[in-house]
């Protein structure tokens, strides 16, 4: 736990303006030269509620939400005030608050508004007494009397800004630049002026006897601030992706409304359709038709996707699809971030079916590896998912700029044009020999698209001919079965031999112990093995981004050089770890696992302990909200 | 028939040209009502100017589904009661396809029921032929969405107690543009409905009335068949919506009690299809989105230029 960081939290209720006022904050800090990571958490409801987004700023590389946080400003939720005087929304003003207390660290800093939180409220909470406990200062201020003042109550996360950047002693400057771009007129003009009073009330009115000041750093490269839906539909973009389909579902959403958004400009299609099999469906028919399309969903919806996935890879139809993950079974908690779908999106729709299944754990890879499904599907004519979650996509980073400044590849992949059509197999007819025998480099036949003269088949979900005639001869069936499983195998050896790995690995290659972990909890996976080899232990970590076909030979070599390992999940039944155990079809005797899974993704210290408690055997339970699956025979 | 091809030259069109040289040969049932739609469908395509390669029939599951088998055009044999998706899909990323979808009622109006209305709602240019027989076939026998009430089958053997889907009425309140019946028994009006569907810009929806002799031996193959629009007695205004779903409604009523109108039902030419609308809206590209991926000169966005809002 570093003491030259910054952890803000600002808490309200849902439609407060959380979002947009920490979304300004984070990039001031950015701008300002220091690296961000921000975290949301919100609960299933429109209005009100209690939400809160923290943002991580230090002057070093950041990448997870860290530990706890030092400095609270707290809004009130107003959407507890019912205006009807009914009881209906009780009395959760003091919420923000009251339910922010646990994890502020020692020291820390609390704001909070008087002007919506009553003093009565806060003597419930003994507020002085913790405080002095805990070293906290507290700055009661009336932000929304001053909003008010100057326009309108909602104003008041302006005056909040103001105020902590008083107390931690910040320029203005990149926040008022943030809000010209946003706003104009009357509105930047209240604005600004909150700002500026909230700043200069609090400069004179208190004396700071807090040590927390805002960090300082340097970017030698220009920063842009993404969440990873950002990347993945940057990704999609770069990758050729030019149609879109899907049903909104929370937090696939995210993705959906990015490309849509983008799409007019670059002469792209996206469709809102009426369920998500007709999302997937038409994103199948875009790509049958000659585009590169994309859809996908959330658990639920991806649910309704298995039938048209399972039609796309026996057409060899290539296509896209994302899995944003949030906590199930069923609608689950739809805001709350888990890695509990990965044996579904391995595994659903009938058969022998096999696809392509990336899950990358950062902004960088979530970039990186939808660029590179998009190729593979169009390369190999299969289906790929990109696996992700709620954390995943909602959490914004610092990226180089210059990471995105390469050529876009919109190719085909294995797409014939009408020259080449010319000197390819027909079959008496005249018909275009679409899955023929002769040509399958890679285990890929290539393909025609509607329209192309010459390149008449017929694209069947049923086992098919050369041609595409509906076929049960047991010859052809052995032979196309074949040739589509041992895609998997030829896409694998392209990874393995061609491209660049996605696996991540951090720590000191000789180290003793491994960590293993895959997706959005690479970020605090990183930082638990850090901080665990600065405190004397000997670890390594491992992040899989590659789960179909499975980064084999270097989970292997992994945990081949570690005597144990832990494998650190968001789910209940470490799923997983299963996978390894299947894939590899050993190392169950070497495999603890940390879970957790109550809605929340794990902090740095929770690794840490939990890492202490087993695999350094200290003599202690975890305390955290985490469950550890001991290893085979343990 | 003469037409325009692909790269503008004038050759001749007929029917030969969208039959399959070699295997396979339908396996449908010999008296089949099928045979019918992909017959009038091998005559209506020449009609229309289209040669095999800029057509794309999209095809569900049961007997209905093998029609493009049958047909040689580029063709998609998709999953059950997904046609129109895939259809739709096809047709926004190269509106220069002639996109024809064609399922069954099981297939169409039962487990594709919500892609049904939601296409016609948004008035796709796609042509949607459903082989109505009023019967699940190649399952086997089993009641289907637009089987009489009464109709005794292995699933429902007290004879179904649901009342059947209106089929034209329902694709007319959904939004279609275009709406007819027709039936295999008719092979003149049929050829001619089916060309009219195909030139129609916007959703065209084809009851198409096809007898199963195998499972629905009640088939009404022979009762009379009136073409509405060349009776006195149905003397009504095919652009007029009032007068189309009231005579839909009468038709609908008497269908399983001996008399069959067929014809057109509502013809909509004014209302512009979603290609359209997309496109006035600026939702959809002027050139097809497919043909850029083959244009050299092409200028590809990168995403690069979408980060300056988040620096």
């Amino acid at each position: 736990m570093s003491d030259d960081e910054l952890i803000w939290r600002i808490a309200g209720g849902s439609g407060d303006g959380i979002d947009s006022t920490s979304q300004n904050f984070a990039k001031a800090l950015m701008r300002s030269g220091l690296d961000v990571f921000t975290h949301r958490h919100y609960p299933s409801r429109i209005r009100g509620g209690h939400t809160y987004v923290e943002i991580r700023a230090a002057g070093h590389e950041v990448q997870s939400r860290g530990d706890g946080y030092n400095f609270l400003l707290s809004l009130g939720d107003s959407f507890a005030r019912n205006p009807q005087e009914e009881a209906y929304y009780g009395n959760e003003e003091i919420k923000p608050l009251s339910e922010n207390l646990d994890d502020l660290r020692e020291g820390g800093i609390i704001v909070y508004d008087e002007g919506l939180i009553s003093e009565e409220d806060v003597a419930d909470l003994d507020l002085e007494e913790r405080a002095e406990e805990n070293n906290w200062h507290v700055f009661p201020m009336d932000l929304r009397g001053l909003a008010k003042e100057h326009g309108r109550e909602v104003m008041r996360n302006t005056a909040g800004v103001g105020v902590t950047a008083a107390l931690l002693d910040m320029e203005l400057d990149h926040i008022e630049d943030l809000m010209s771009d946003a706003m104009s007129g009357d509105v930047l003009e209240s604005n600004l002026e909150i700002l500026h009073e909230a700043y200069e009330t609090t400069k004179a009115e208190y004396e700071f006897e807090h040590d927390l000041r805002a960090p300082e750093g340097s970017h030698e490269t220009e920063q842009a601030l993404l969440s990873g839906s950002n990347a993945i539909a940057y990704g999609a973009i770069d990758g050729g992706c030019r149609f879109i389909s899907g049903y909104p579902m929370t937090p696939w959403t995210d993705v959906f409304t990015i490309l849509t958004q983008n799409f007019p400009d670059i002469g792209g299609v996206s469709e809102q359709v009426e369920d998500e099999i007709a999302a997937a469906a038409l994103a199948v028919g875009a790509s049958h038709a000659g585009v590169k399309a994309m859809s996908g969903s959330s658990g639920g919806g991806f649910a309704l996707m298995s039938e048209p996935l399972g039609l796309a890879e026996m057409t060899e139809t290539p296509l896209v699809l994302v899995e944003s993950m949030r906590a199930g079974p069923s609608t689950g908690m739809p805001t709350k971030p888990e890695q509990g779908d990965l044996e579904f999106v391995l595994y659903t729709s009938q058969g022998d079916s096999s696809r392509v299944v990336f899950a990358p754990g950062n902004i960088e890879e979530a970039y990186e590896q939808t660029r590179l499904a998009f190729d593979i599907a169009w390369e190999y004519q299969i289906p790929t998912i990109i696996i992700y979650d709620q954390k995943l996509s909602g959490e914004n980073t610092n990226v180089d700029v210059e990471f995105f400044d390469r050529e876009p590849e919109p190719g085909l992949g294995a797409t014939l044009t009408e020259e080449e059509l010319k000197e390819a197999a027909h079959d008496a007819s005249g018909k275009f020999e679409r899955f023929g025998y002769d040509d399958n480099e890679k285990n890929v036949s290539k393909r025609s698209l509607p329209g192309q003269k010459g390149g008449r088949y017929l694209a069947t979900g049923n086992e098919h001919s050369p041609v595409g005639h509906i076929s049960e001869d047991p010859d052809n069936r052995v032979y196309q079965m074949t040739r589509r499983i041992e895609k998997l195998d030829s896409i694998r050896e392209e990874l393995d031999e061609e491209r660049p790995s996605n696996q991540t690995y951090f720590g000191e290659e000789d180290a003793e112990y491994g960590i293993i972990t895959w997706g959005s909890s690479q970020g605090a996976v990183v930082e638990a093995v850090q901080r665990l080899n600065e405190s004397g232990h000997s670890v390594k970590g491992l992040s899989v981004s590659d789960m179909m076909p499975f980064a084999e030979q270097e989970v292997t070599e992994f945990l081949e050089s570690v005597d144990e390992a832990m494998v650190v999940e968001m789910n209940a039944t470490a799923q997983f770890r299963g996978l390894i155990q299947k894939e590899l079809g050993r190392f169950g005797d070497k495999m603890t696992s940390l879970l957790k899974y109550n809605g929340n993704p794990f902090e740095p210290a929770e690794i840490v302990e939990g890492y202490e408690v087993n695999l350094a055997d200290e003599d202690r339970e975890p305390t955290a909200q985490v469950r550890i699956e001991p290893a085979a025979g343990d | 028939m003469s037409a325009f091809n692909a790269i503008g030259e004038e050759r001749e069109i007929d029917r030969d040209e969208f039959t399959p040289g070699v295997e396979p040969q339908p396996t449908w049932c010999p008296g089949c009502g099928d045979f019918g739609v992909l017959k009038s469908l091998k005559q209506a395509l020449p009609e229309v100017g289209k040669t095999p390669e800029e057509v794309l029939t999209v095809t569900g599951i049961g007997c209905s589904g093998k029609l493009n088998s049958y047909l040689d055009t580029y063709g998609f044999h998709t999953i059950h009661g997904r046609s129109l998706p895939v259809a739709r899909a096809a047709k926004l990323a190269n509106p220069e396809l002639e996109v024809i979808a064609a399922g069954g009622d099981g297939d169409g109006y039962g487990i594709g029921g919500n892609h049904w209305i939601h296409t016609a709602r948004e008035n796709h240019d796609i042509t949607y032929i459903v082989f109505n027989n009023e019967i699940f076939g190649l399952t086997k026998g089993q009641t289907s969405p637009t089987s009489p009430k009464g109709h005794k089958s292995k699933t429902q053997p007290s004879g179904s107690a649901k009342t059947p889907l209106r089929p034209l009425s329902m694709s007319l309140n959904a939004g279609a543009s275009y709406i007819a019946r027709t039936a295999a028994v008719n092979p003149n009006q049929a050829k001619e409905i089916i060309a009219e569907a195909i030139e129609h810009d916007g959703f065209a929806h084809v009851d198409f009335l096809t007898q199963c002799p195998t499972w629905n031996k009640d088939a009404r193959q022979y009762v009379p068949y009136i073409d509405v629009q060349e009776s006195d007695d149905y003397d009504f205004d095919v652009t007029d919506r009032r007068e189309a779903a009231e005579m839909m409604y009468e038709t609908e009523d008497v269908l399983n009690e001996g008399t069959v109108l067929t014809g057109r039902y509502y013809v909509d030419e004014d209302r512009p299809s979603y290609q359209e609308e997309k496109r006035a809206v600026g939702e959809l590209p002027d050139q097809p989105v497919a043909e850029r991926y083959f244009d050299d000169d092409a200028e590809w966005e990168r995403s690069y230029d979408l980060l300056d809002r988040h620096t």
